[in-house]
Parts: C-alpha cells; structure tokens; sequence
C-alpha cells in the first residue's frame, strides 16, 4: 500500500507552493479542531467536513482573485478558506457567535463573504451552480474578466438545477467553471450507485463543454486544469467542468458512525490518498521547498487555529434585537 | 395626460430604467424570441409581447432570452443580483413557480439573512397570476401566498397601469428581491400616466373608494369588481370603502385596521384559495387587533378549494365573481348579533 504520487508537470515558485501548503494544512487544522469542537458541544447544528479534499479547493482558488467567485456546497469551510474567508470570523460563526463572518446568523452551511467572492456554502444540494451561472453572467455583462466556479459534490451533481445550469452556462457561453468533486458518497449512498452512467465529467461534457477527469488527491493536477479552464473562461470560450476524484475521511457529517464504509477503508485511503503528503512528498523530492519551511507553516496555522477558537469561544453571541435585523434593507 | 396599458407602462419602463442603469438586464423565455430559428428576430418580445424592441435597442447582451429551464434562470438572476447587476426575471406564468421555487424561498430570500446583512439581492421577478383566460389548471393559479409567507421577499399586485408604472420603478430599484405579480386578464387595462417619473413605495394601500358602512380590502383584478359593487351599492345608499393593499408583502395593516374602526365590518376579496391565504391573513390580522371594532363575522370571497378549471362554465363559476363581493356585503351589513 503505497501513496499516490503527484504526476502533473505544473510549475510553481516557491511562494506559490508554501501559500498552497498553508492553505491546505489550513483547512485540515480547522476542519479538525471543528470537529473536537462539535464534539464538545461548542458547534451546534451539522457540521460537514472537507478533511481529504484540501487540494482540490486550495488548486481552484490559487487560480482566481478576489474579482472572481465562488459557489460552495454543505462541506463548504474548506472553499472558504481558500477563497480567503477570514479563519476567525469562520471559527465564531459555526459557533453562532456574534463576531461570525455572517453574524452567527448563518452558520457552518451558509458561511459567505461577497467582498472575497464567496458566494456562500449552500444547503441545498447543487444550490450554487444556478448562482454561479449568474455570477458568470454578471462579470461577463459588466466585463470584468472574471470567471464563477461552482463547487458541487458527486451528490450534487444528479439535481435537476444542476443539469439545467450547465445546459444555460453552455447556452450563453458563460465564464463558469463546473467544479465537480466526487468524493464517493453522497450522504450515505455510493457515488457508484447514484450517479447512472458513473461518469460525472463524461455526463458534463455531453453538454457541450470541455470537460475532464483529475486526480483530486494531486493538488498540482488539479491546478492544472483549473488554469485551463479558468483561462477558456476568461478568454471568453464559456464554460468548462472538471471532474476530480477524491474521497473524505470523514462521515457526511460529525457524528456520522459511517456504517456504510467498508471496515479499514478510511485507514487505508488515509494512507493512500491524503492530499496533504502527497503534496509533500513532491515538493520535498523537487527540492522546491525545505522541510523547515513547512514545518514553520505547521507551527503558524497551529497556533491561528488556537487562537481563533479561542477567540470565538470567547465572543459574545448576537444580542436579541439581531432576530429582527437584515432580512430586508427597507420594508 | 396620456393613457396607456399596464402593457405599454412595463415596456416603457423596463426601457427606461435600462437606459438609466446599465446594471439592469431582462432575462427570461422569449424575452425577445427568434433565436436559433430562421424567421423574425424578436418574435415574441416576451410571451405576451410586454417587452417587444426592447432587444433591438439593448441587443442579446442584456435582453437575454434562455432556454426554458427556470431553476437555472431564476437562480443565476440571484446569483447576478448579489454580483453587481439588477436582473428583471421574467417568469411567464407563475404557476411556474413550482419548478423553481427554490431558488426564490431558499436562495433569494435568505442571502442578506444568512450573510449576515452583507448581501444585495436587487432582482424583480415578473410574472403573471390568475383565472380566466380557459388555460388550466397549471397556467391559472393565483400563487402570492406562497411568496407572501416567505420573510425576505417583496410581493407587489399592480392593479392598474398608473400603480404598475411607480411600483415597478420602485422594485427595479429596490435592493430585496421582489415578485411582481400582473393579472392576466388586466394588461390591456388603460388609465392616465404622467410621462414623469414617480415612485410609490411598498406598503402603502390605495384607497380606491370612501366609504363608511363596511371595509373591502381587494387585490389585482379583484378591485375593479369591488369598485363596480362599491359604486353600485351606494346608489342605494350603502358607503362601501376599497382599498388595494398594492403590495402582500409589506402589507399596510394600518390603513386596514383604520378603515375597519370605522366601518366596523370586513369583506377580504383575493382569487387566491382561501387556506393559509393572504384574505385569512388579513382575516386573522384584524380579528386580533381591531375585535372591539367589528360588528359582524369577517367575510372572505375568494376561489374555492379546487384547482382552476378548464370549462369556461366552470372556470367562471371558480373565478369569484361581482355578485360574490356583493353577497357578502350584503351579509356583513345585515348582520345582527
């Protein structure tokens, strides 16, 4: 049993590699500490993890700006962090506290921050590919050269919104990237059983755009095509889908007895298919970064990670009056 | 002054405020029509051609026709709206609803809520609601309620083409996302409407006719049948007050509840079906704050509990009707404890 290896030729300079480090070792240290916190009671509500797919998120937002967007789907943390969301208020508001990027008033499935381009987590299944189709119409119509990613499980990619997104994006050749994550389950159903042709990317491309399969646990594949597609989209050759393959190491969410998974399955696939490593392994093999380099990074995001929680557990929760406020800007 | 249909005053204004704003766009099915076909560009300029050179003057770009597909549509008009346009949706028929609610209760509604106020979602969806033109049961509905019970939504009824000018210039430039919901059989209706621009703002009923004996609260096409009861009923000496809220969703409670201290009795008229309506909306509203008031049971005239039928026979039966206003008027007034 050997872990995957990193096989894309992409280039990256040693900046770009530890921002791409620390955005995944980021995510991973949130997603953990959230869940030892949802354990503890501190988060209330459901809680879905992104543990396992770091690259795939991290690879899609090392290509965009804060002028692009994105949609996010229920495991949504990880989008956000790579899209720049501010880890603490992140950390307040799956606590419902008042300091929370969305005031507490949203909470882990709805976690948004529209000055970084981040549309919100969504949850309802496949919610953001109908909003990115506009966001990509948006920044076409006001020529802004930005491009829309919609992020969208396995799961996610049998609602009928979804299908009629990309048939519309295709239509009005728009700047929007169809970000499939196929992380074989979809709640507690197997990717292999619900999806009927068992080719997401395969059905994406029937649609008329450019469309392909990656290894989502090799963040330098995923890169790869992204800049591929984010660049048709700029240029203004309309949308594309990328298909990557992943898994989680998790359940659907905290607290999941995963009696669905096969026993040692989850051990295995951590040995085998943790982006974080095999990430890793190549940038120490290349001699692009040191090992004290990452090492550092480790040590930085513990201690953000430490202090956010902190923090957050700290801060007060929304004063009463915040029932009432921001469901209309005048009525 | 001149006159002019509520057709003639969506055309205009759609026109006017795209001119103003090159924010707004207009998206929909057959907002122009003729694409991909080898006949006339513009065919349609919307289903009941509201919209008609609209796209030979702002071109595809921003008068965009989609295939029929309204979750994906009505879902990337919110997703443009909270990205720095103004989308106007138009939604053929609201009956429609259906296949792409969730992007209106879900999506829409909540964005500035669950965000945590930091989310515009300017977005007017333009559509068509009620009986009477033989289409069914699926192109006949009266869905407002629907809408009206979903915070985070405006809900606006023009009932002619002067309230229709200033209510839509208000939506358009309203940052909440708002259904704008036309009767299908009122469009061709013509009235005064100054050229000027003028707002009026949501919330604020019309008080159609004065009246001291009994309060009827009518919307859309319901309060041109008031209005002739109203008339007809004060030749025998019967003071009948209409008012059209204009809007379900902010609602003027006020001018209800004040009306109603007055007048002491209420008839509500709406096509909608009368369970979890906005007619038992407005029944439950003024029986809690205005009991000490009223003098008789509230009355309701609104469509029976049956879906739309086909039958003009029976879809004329299914509409209420002049004579139902008038019945329960008449009720209201004789009633004695």
């Amino acid at each position: 049993m050997t872990r995957r290896k990193a096989t894309s030729g992409v280039k990256l300079d040693r900046e770009q590699l530890l921002r791409a480090y620390r955005t995944m070792r980021t995510i991973r240290a949130f997603e953990t500490r959230m869940g030892q916190e949802f354990e503890k009671g501190t988060v209330p509500g459901f809680t879905h993890l992104y543990s396992a797919q770091e690259a795939i998120a991290t690879a899609v937002c090392m290509n965009l700006t804060d002028s692009d967007y994105i949609g996010s789907t229920h495991r949504g943390h990880g989008h956000s962090i790579a899209k720049g969301c501010d880890v603490k208020g992140m950390a307040a508001e799956l606590m419902g506290k008042a300091t929370g990027i969305c005031k507490g008033k949203g909470g882990s499935m709805h976690v948004a921050d529209l000055s970084k381009g981040m549309l919100g987590a969504n949850g309802i299944v496949g919610g953001s590919a109908p909003l990115c189709v506009g966001a990509g119409l948006s920044a076409k119509t006001r020529n802004t050269g930005g491009v829309a990613v919609s992020f969208i499980g396995d799961g996610g990619s049998n609602e009928g919104a979804v299908f009629e997104s990309m048939n519309l994006a295709v239509v009005l050749k728009l700047p929007v990237l169809f970000m499939y994550e196929n992380n074989g389950y979809g709640e507690a159903t197997g990717f292999s059983y619900a999806v009927g042709s068992g080719d997401i990317s395969g059905r994406a491309g029937a649609f008329g755009m450019p469309a392909e399969k990656v290894d989502g646990t090799d963040f330098f594949a995923v890169y790869e095509a992204v800049q591929r597609a984010v660049e048709r989209g700029r240029a203004g050759d309309g949308p594309s889908a990328i298909e990557a393959m992943t898994t989680r190491f998790g359940g659907h969410f905290v607290g999941d007895p995963q009696l669905y998974r096969a026993k040692g399955e989850v051990e295995k696939q951590r040995r085998e298919m943790d982006c974080i490593p095999v990430f890793v392994d190549r940038v120490l093999k290349d001699k692009s970064v040191t090992r004290k380099a990452l090492q550092d990074i480790d040590a930085q995001v513990e201690s953000l990670i430490e202090e956010a929680v902190e923090e957050a557990l700290a801060a007060p929760y929304p004063g009463p009056e915040e029932l009432f406020t921001d469901v209309y800007k005048t009525y | 002054m001149p006159k002019k249909t509520i057709r003639e005053v969506i055309h205009d204004t759609v026109q006017s405020e795209m001119r103003r704003d090159p924010t707004v766009i207009l998206m929909g099915e057959d907002v122009a029509g003729g694409a991909g076909c080898s006949g006339e560009d513009d065919a349609f300029g919307g289903a009941f051609g509201f919209y008609k050179g609209l796209v030979g003057e702002f071109g595809r770009g921003r008068i965009i026709d989609t295939p029929i597909s309204e979750a994906a549509y009505i879902g990337a008009a919110a997703g443009a709206a909270m990205t720095g346009l103004r989308p106007i949706a138009d939604l053929q028929f609201f009956d429609f609803l259906g296949v792409c609610f969730d992007q209106i209760y879900n999506q829409m509604a909540k964005f500035r809520y669950m965000f945590g106020g930091k989310s515009d979602t300017p977005l007017v969806i333009l559509s068509l609601v009620g009986a009477g033109l033989r289409c069914g049961a699926q192109h006949s509905q009266s869905l407002h309620p629907q809408v009206t019970a979903v915070p985070g939504l405006k809900v606006v009824m023009p009932e002619n083409a002067y309230d229709t000018k200033g209510l839509l210039l208000t939506a358009i430039r309203d940052d909440d996302p708002v259904i704008f919901l036309l009767h299908k059989l009122q469009f061709e209706n013509a009235c005064e409407v100054p050229d000027e621009e003028y707002l009026i703002p949501f919330g604020e009923a019309s008080f159609v006719r004065e009246g001291t004996d009994v309060t009827v609260v009518a919307f859309s096409a319901m309060v041109a049948k008031a209005v002739a009861v109203a008339d007809r009923l004060r030749e025998e000496g019967i003071s009948v007050e209409v008012i059209d809220p204009r809007t379900t969703s902010p609602l003027d409670e006020e001018a209800i509840l004040e009306s109603v201290e007055m007048t002491g009795r209420l008839v509500v008229v709406d096509e909608a079906w009368e369970r979890c309506s906005v007619a038992a909306d407005i029944s439950s509203i003024v029986a809690r704050k205005a009991f000490g008031a009223l003098q008789a049971p509230i009355m309701t005239v609104t469509a029976p509990h049956t879906p739309a039928p086909f039958s003009p026979v029976l879809e004329d039966l299914y509409i209420p009707g002049e004579d139902d206003i008038e019945s329960a008027i008449r009720e209201v007034i004789a009633y004695r404890r």
